[in-house]
């Protein structure tokens, strides 16, 4: 029987986990505290969150001239190429 | 008949790299106008700058253009033009930093970054609690409050994508530093949006 984790030793290992590069033996100490661990469970949830909103967020807007200059130095750059 | 509607993105779009390589300005156009502003955000968070980031936008465009030949079509043209934006920008940060003292490669990791404080679940979807608008602005405002070794490790592996290596190459910094400051940073993010978004009156305490 393998000792659970202390908290501090899973939240080092927690990118492992959330990113499943953890091999398969260490991966089932890292579920089994997990499971054990109801606040560990709430870091794991919120953690993924956090990363999901950042994946997940479309920016929303481009300043008008930003773009237009962007445009602009395109259209020139395709001209110059004739 | 060449055009598939079947996977529009991924067919549609290299039919618009194929088109802006033999000259056509406005399928380029299209491309651009499809990802400047995810290219303008990212410059945004690495170099902090309004200005940089127009800068960087440009550059991305520009260059992109210019080596369109270099893009094979085996991956997805975000993919690949991601990977010139991030360059640009970090080119970008170097020459404002160059002139300080600060190295890309500084000491940044100590234990109390690893402070979890706040162990609350959220209450249901926060993008449900605010306009898009607000939304994204509670985001930005908390990746910009991050160190800028934390920032920058974030926006490469979790906003750009790019792998573990891919990131350590580009910052210059080992395989373990990218680990070590992608933990900090996820942590530190955590905490501060969980203050944000956590249900109300379902505090935990604080451990570690």
């Amino acid at each position: 029987m393998t000792l659970l984790l202390t908290c501090k030793q899973f939240l080092e290992e927690l990118n492992a986990f959330l990113d499943d590069s953890a091999d398969p033996e260490f991966r089932a100490r890292l579920n089994h505290h997990v499971s054990e661990c109801p606040n560990c469970w709430v870091v794991v949830d919120t953690t993924k969150k956090t990363i999901d909103v950042y994946k997940g967020m479309e920016p929303t807007s481009i300043p008008d001239h930003v773009r237009t200059k962007l445009l602009a130095a395109l259209e020139r750059k395709i001209a110059s190429r004739g | 008949m060449t055009e598939s509607v079947s996977k529009p993105d991924a067919s549609d779009e290299l039919s618009l790299v194929e088109r802006a390589r033999t000259g056509d300005s406005g399928a380029f156009t299209e491309l651009v106008k499809r990802y400047d502003k995810k290219i303008y955000r990212l410059a945004k968070h690495i170099t902090q700058n309004d200005e940089d980031a127009e800068d960087v936008l440009q550059e991305t465009f520009l260059k992109a253009y210019e080596h369109l030949d270099g893009f094979q079509g085996n991956s997805k043209f975000y993919t690949w033009i991601v990977r010139i934006g991030v360059n640009e920008a970090l080119m970008k940060l170097r020459k404002r930093k160059s002139s300080r003292t600060v190295s890309l490669d500084e000491e940044v990791d100590t234990g109390e970054e690893m402070i979890v404080r706040e162990i609350a679940v959220w209450d249901g979807n926060p993008e449900d609690q605010y306009s898009k608008e607000e939304f994204h602005e509670l985001l930005n405002e908390a990746l910009d409050t991050l160190k800028p070794a934390f920032r920058e490790v974030f926006t490469l592996r979790d906003i750009a994508e790019l792998s573990t290596e891919e990131t350590a190459e580009r910052l210059n910094i080992s395989i373990a530093a990218v680990k070590s400051r992608l933990l900090r940073a996820r942590l530190q993010l955590r905490e501060k949006l969980t203050r944000l978004f956590k249900k109300k009156g379902d505090d935990a305490f604080a451990y570690l």
